[in-house]
């Protein structure tokens, strides 16, 4: 039997706190609140700006309809730019990225040659592509090359963490099958790790291709090339029902590129 | 002739695997070496061909001091110690042909393994090699399309094109059903038999050992504890090699009814 | 002795051809690059003597870089908080679960396809025509641009709830509200709380150079030291820019395991 030194019987009960202590949620909550509240304030939006924009968001969006597809020869101009843009930089990215992304992967590479491709990897993927290309602007001149040259960066970054990822999720097994023959270095690559990876490699090409295509459209507007360029030109030129057509096509391009790279990963896996 | 003496290993934190493991394997000897999982068995198969380094002890295959080679050194070491899995480890995406031919890997120059082009007389050593592990017309087929037993069949191909000097095969049947088992032990020392090579065969299941084996030894916590032949396998004896490991006993002796009735 | 080819000659045949097209549409794209090649041998050069100019980083120049820094936070922040606002109907309708008709999942659907494709940047200058360029363009642009990956993220969530517990609070009498409330947003709490810890990481740096098109944050002062030609600034700003990003990312990366 209990002791029963006073008969304590229990009237509350409280959600148990997520956090150690249970000042620390709401105090969490009031620390977001105020964040959310300072940005706001700080945004300083002025009503009267606001009504005056509103009003002129009309009339803006009366000259960009309907849209104007007299001059398609530039637009198919810059989309065609664009393609070319995206397959050679997809093509030299991969060429690229897949030595890194061996580099890259634990099981493959010893810690100093880890960090390396780990480090190389990073160093992709911390800028903005539009501040790649500026740079790349900068040192090759305006069009389609520096942009080329900024998209081929990105995909160091991006393609080589994702093959490295690949390449650690592999089946040991059949890498030490390949090793315990007496298979080189090399040969263990083409014949243990290459046919593991070579479905996942064929998708995330596509994917990557996809991707570039995207970013295609945006870099042209630090002089980088393809439908950007088109584009951003039409914004500065006021021509806004131009602008229109060019953003309905690059809405286009992006969902048949989305498409495009959705079946053919789907066919492949 | 594979001579190891005082073999140890120990993983990164971990208990000691194999504590001074000796054994030798004459000339056209096929030798047996059972325990419970965790004994030590895979520890030392791979210690051998070093696909794990030991930490000390030497392993000496024909003379040749494995333990001290390094690189391409341990890489034509490796040529003559063909090795056999226990979960196959064919690369699953390649044809039969391929698994079969990349037993020459050790032989050919990287460009020729990239473009699939081995010598002339390497792609018919594996041609009659597929015959003679019953695999004859599989050879386009890929190693996912096939069964536990034909998989373990291209692995025996896959090492018998090595022209090894000896066999390590690692618990080859523990992933096949009792009567592909015993089909593919058969074969196993029946191949090693005729190439007259060498064989050392780790496995799990005692009646199948029973049935193949010349010799036996039985490892237990990282040493050996028996060495004898089926006879000597006495209940005490499995006692003792199972000892600390009573469940695993049962299981290695369960298919004992199985294979009994099926012979 | 027999012989053994990896593919057959017709295979082989097509396998050549397949490499051709593919050199045939590589050597077309290049073409279309007009590379410019004295330009390019000079690249080289040119590249390290732009480096060599950001560095060292203009370190007197911090002061004035704090104020654009705390507005590209705010952009991103704000931009965030509408992208969950809109969001949460859009995830609604484009989820199998909740939706009304095959017209309402459409419409869910198209929203969240606009919004994906089109870049942030894009709507920046959008929305710069609309309210003029500043901080507020900015927000709007990262908040459009977010529904699509957030709402997306959302519906997914919610298409994944277990009706069993939904049905049980059914069974106990409780009405609408406290269905949504007991039954409904326990389950996809975890999931709407990671999703907008995420994505404000991802605006964080995507909001870094909406000022290059004119749409408030750092953005702004980094295009005008790079027109400016103040390569040293530019090296400190692009510091800065290399902080932010990689103190957000740590951030997010923390508050989704503990929200998980």
């Amino acid at each position: 039997m209990m002791r029963m030194s006073r008969p304590t019987v229990v009237t509350e009960w409280r959600r148990p706190s997520a956090f150690p202590a249970r000042w620390m949620g709401p105090a969490l909550g009031l620390g977001l609140a105020a964040f959310v509240l300072w940005n706001l304030l700080s945004l300083q939006v002025d009503p009267a700006r606001v009504s005056r924009g509103l009003g002129r968001a009309w009339i803006v969006f009366g000259r960009a309809f309907p849209p104007d597809w007299s001059r398609w020869e530039l637009l198919v101009e810059g989309v065609i730019e664009s393609l070319q843009m995206a397959a050679l930089s997809t093509a030299l990215g991969v060429l690229i990225a897949t030595p890194v992304a061996v580099m890259a992967a634990r099981n493959f590479s010893p810690l100093g040659v880890y960090a390396v491709g780990r480090g190389i990897i990073s160093l992709g993927r911390t800028f903005h592509e539009i501040i790649v290309a500026i740079l790349f602007v900068k040192a090759v001149g305006f069009g389609p090359f520096a942009g080329m040259l900024t998209l081929t960066w990105g995909s160091i970054g991006f393609f080589g963490k994702l093959l490295a990822e690949q390449i650690e999720n592999i089946d040991r097994g059949q890498v030490e099958a390949i090793r315990a023959t007496g298979a080189g270095p090399g040969a263990v690559l083409v014949f243990g790790v290459l046919p593991q990876v070579l479905p996942r490699f064929v998708g995330l090409t596509i994917y990557q291709w996809d991707i570039h295509l995207r970013q295609s459209a945006i870099i042209g507007i630090v002089g980088a090339g393809g439908i950007g360029t088109t584009l951003y030109n039409s914004f500065a030129r006021y021509d806004y029902d131009f602008s229109l057509a060019i953003l309905l096509v690059i809405v286009a391009i992006v969902l048949l590129g989305e498409a495009v790279s959705a079946a053919a990963r789907r066919r492949i896996q | 002739m594979l001579e190891v003496a005082g073999l140890v290993k120990a993983y990164p934190g971990g208990d000691q695997v194999l504590r001074g493991v000796s054994l030798t394997v004459k000339a056209t000897e096929v030798v047996f070496v059972i325990g419970p999982s965790g004994a030590g068995k895979s520890t030392l198969i791979r210690c051998i061909n070093r696909l794990v380094e030991p930490d000390a002890g030497s392993v000496r295959l024909d003379g040749v001091e494995i333990t001290r080679l390094t690189g391409a050194e341990l890489r034509r070491a490796r040529r003559h110690m063909a090795m056999i899995f226990q979960e196959f480890n064919l690369v699953e995406r390649l044809t039969v042909m391929e698994n079969v031919l990349s037993g020459r890997l050790g032989y050919v120059g990287l460009w020729q393994a990239w473009r699939r082009r081995f010598p002339p007389e390497d792609v018919e050593l594996a041609f009659e090699t597929l015959k003679r592990v019953g695999l004859s017309g599989f050879e386009n087929k890929r190693a996912d399309e096939l069964s536990g037993g034909q998989r373990q069949r291209v692995g025996i191909a896959r090492a018998l094109v090595q022209r090894p000097k000896i066999l390590l095969v690692d618990e080859p049947t523990s992933s096949l059903d009792p009567k592909t088992s015993e089909a593919v032990m058969a074969l196993i020392t029946r191949l090693a038999a005729e190439e007259q090579i060498p064989a050392l065969i780790n496995i799990h299941d005692v009646p199948l050992a029973r049935q193949f084996a010349q010799r036996i030894l039985g490892l237990n916590q990282g040493v050996f504890v028996f060495e004898g032949t089926p006879e000597d396998l006495t209940p005490a004896v499995l006692d003792l090699i199972y000892a600390g490991a009573g469940e695993e006993l049962t299981s290695a002796l369960g298919a004992l009814s199985v294979s009994d009735t099926g012979v | 002795m027999r012989a053994w080819r990896r593919f057959s000659p017709l295979q082989t045949a097509l396998r050549l051809l397949a490499r051709l097209g593919a050199a045939v549409v590589l050597l077309w794209a290049l073409r279309g690059m007009d590379i410019r090649w004295e330009f390019v041998s000079d690249s080289p050069a040119q590249m390290g003597d732009l480096l060599g100019r950001m560095f060292p980083p203009d370190w007197a120049f911090a002061g004035e870089v704090v104020d654009p820094l705390v507005q590209t936070i705010n952009i991103a922040t704000v931009g965030t908080i509408l992208a969950v606002l809109l969001s949460i109907p859009v995830a609604f309708l484009a989820a199998r679960n909740t939706t009304f008709n095959r017209a309402t999942y459409a419409l869910g659907r198209l929203v969240m396809s606009v919004s994906r494709s089109v870049d942030s940047l894009i709507w920046a200058l959008i929305f710069i025509i609309v309210v003029g360029p500043g901080s507020l363009a900015g927000a709007l642009a990262v908040g459009v641009r977010s529904i699509g990956f957030v709402s997306k993220l959302f519906a997914e969530g919610i298409e994944e709830i277990d009706r069993g517990q939904v049905e049980a609070i059914v069974a106990t009498g409780a009405g609408r509200f406290k269905v949504l409330l007991y039954g409904i947003v326990p389950q996809i709490r975890p999931v709407f709380a990671g999703v907008c810890i995420y994505r404000w990481d991802i605006n964080i740096r995507e909001s870094t150079v909406l000022g290059i098109v004119g749409a408030g944050g750092i953005g702004f002062v980094l295009n005008t030291a790079i027109l400016g030609l103040e390569w040293s600034r530019v090296g400190l700003i692009l510091l800065v820019i290399l902080g932010v990003v990689v103190v957000s990312e740590a951030l997010s990366a923390y508050f989704r395991k503990r929200v998980a």
